[in-house]
């Protein structure tokens, strides 16, 4: 039961929230059914299709309520425009288990990542409505009180109602940059468990997990979009890795020296076979290529034998679709992988003159690497300095010290 | 629902005679699509902030100073009511203001008072 609602609810509260544009009473009116179920259940047994029941059960309860609030409101109009909006909820056979209902749950996405709210709100919104989290696990994986959380979730549900924000998928023509806003919106998700910028634990599992649920969710609403195929295989790949990502103490292991063998490779397959429905739409788009040099990584039994110069083509498409220096580093590092360390600096040296990085660590880090290789150790010296004091983490910094202290003793 | 859009325009924005006339015409015309549409409520432009008069009660003493709080890096320049379904509805319709090339335009839903 308890199982059967956190997957569920979101379901049944989307339809009832587009019928209703009111997320509050969609809620309302779901946990009332679900209460219902709990007495009437074990007494006349389960319904046939329970989906099915709860739909049209949370629509009976709130046309109820709202009959009960029309004693003595001032709101008559609304409260009328609302029970002519809930006879729109068909009445569904509870008793046929292969009765279709309906899917509102992409519309409900729509509405939660909607950019008229802020950020946080769309993603706590998102995470609560239809990822199955509590506000107590929301508030706790975001590192803010519960009641910080909760107030953020009533504001953005009123917002929502009181703006009139539509439960409705975009039109053609505002589609590609809506579905864009909401794939962000679930990576966003995705990243905060993988990044570890938060919590005691490195990984949050549970928010990874939840993204990518979201991820397979909007995949299936929306099978013919390529990106969101992309970005689910991106998703997938990168939580193939969680395993081999932190060392028995808890601390980051780079990706050159993580432990494959423990690498989910059940997961890797899966996510190649999405990757690989994504590539026959023809659509090709950043999330793709990240997944696609995520691919090349999660194929290569080691950092030598990876297919560098691959890496570094598609982070060229990469750059010419989403041009962004962080981009162009990461394509120099392939190059010097493929070509040689020369290769790589001349790129490197560019992106340094530009400027724009040249308070990323991470630039400092691959500049005094590549110098290391080609010999010109006193350069390198100066580099790996340089990166230490932009350095923002323990461990990055501990990292540069070791590299540091090995130079330094030639 | 009704949606107010009110239409900012930056401070120091210098169009020449030819940018507003050009501006101008673009408003009869918007104006005129959104009446044809059926979703125009009301609008109207308004004189430039240089003619505003503030006035304030303060314990029963009426105060009137010249113009609005200064400093301001946008000023209210009209705004449009329009009835539409959903809140993309209007930030469609606010989108094709000709303003909102210049400065911006903030959508408000209006509050809808129960009929006395």
């Amino acid at each position: 039961m308890a199982e059967s609602f956190r997957h569920d609810a979101g379901r049944a509260v989307a339809t009832l929230a587009r019928a209703l544009r009111d997320l509050d009473r969609a809620e309302d009116a779901v946990q009332e059914a679900y209460v219902t179920a709990l007495e009437r259940w074990p007494v006349d047994g389960m319904p046939a299709n329970p989906s099915a029941w709860v739909v049209t059960t949370a629509r009976n309860r709130a046309t109820d309520r709202l009959r009960r609030e029309r004693v003595g409101a001032e709101k008559l109009a609304t409260l009328a425009r609302l029970e002519e909006a809930l006879a729109t909820v068909p009445d569904l056979p509870d008793d046929d288990a292969t009765a279709a209902i309906p899917d509102d749950r992409l519309e409900l996405l729509f509405a939660c990542a909607h950019p008229s709210l802020n950020l946080e709100a769309r993603v706590a919104l998102t995470l609560r409505t239809l990822g199955g989290l509590t506000t107590e696990e929301i508030a706790d994986a975001f590192l803010v009180p519960v009641a910080t959380m909760a107030q953020r979730l009533v504001r953005a549900k009123r917002k929502i109602r009181d703006a009139g924000i539509p439960f409705e998928v975009p039109s053609v023509e505002r589609l590609p940059e809506r579905l864009d806003a909401l794939c962000a919106i679930v990576y966003l998700i995705f990243n905060q468990g993988y990044a570890a910028t938060s919590g005691a634990l490195v990984v949050r599992t549970d928010l990874c997990e939840e993204a990518i649920r979201l991820g397979r969710l909007l995949a299936r609403l929306l099978p013919d979009r390529a990106e969101v195929l992309g970005l689910l295989a991106l998703m997938m790949l990168h939580h193939a890795r969680r395993a081999a990502r932190t060392d028995a103490d808890g601390e980051i292991v780079t990706l050159e020296d993580q432990d494959r063998t423990r690498w989910d490779g059940a997961e890797i397959g899966a996510a190649l076979a999405v990757l690989g429905q994504a590539a026959r739409l023809y659509a090709e788009g950043p999330y793709q290529l990240q997944a696609a040099i995520a691919a090349k990584h999660a194929l290569a039994k080691d950092s030598a034998s990876t297919d560098w110069r691959g890496i570094a083509l598609l982070y060229a498409r990469l750059a010419a679709l989403a041009p962004s220096p962080v981009v162009e580093l990461n394509r120099a590092i392939a190059v010097a992988m493929s070509e040689g360390p020369a290769a790589g600096l001349t790129i490197v040296d560019r992106i340094d003159r530009e400027g724009t990085l040249a308070d990323y660590h991470l630039l400092h880090v691959a500049r005094a690497d590549l110098l290391r290789r080609l010999g010109r150790t006193a350069d390198a010296v100066a580099e790996y300095e340089r990166a230490m004091t932009l350095a923002k983490n323990e461990a990055d910094r501990r990292h540069l010290r070791e590299r540091l202290t090995t130079l330094r003793a030639r | 629902m009704q949606y107010m859009c009110l239409i900012y325009a930056p401070t120091g924005l210098e169009l020449t005679p030819e940018q507003s006339e050009a501006l101008f015409a673009e408003y009869g015309a918007f104006t005129q699509q959104a009446r044809a549409s059926g979703v125009m409520v009301d609008g109207a432009p308004l004189e430039p902030p240089e003619t505003a008069t503030t006035v304030r009660v303060r314990a029963g003493e009426r105060l009137v100073t010249d113009g609005p709080f200064a400093e301001t890096k946008e000023w209210l320049g009209g705004f449009y009511t329009f009835e539409c379904a959903t809140l993309d509805e209007a930030l469609d319709w606010a989108a094709k203001i000709p303003g909102a090339k210049y400065g911006s335009i903030e959508v408000r839903p209006v509050m809808a008072i129960p009929a006395m």
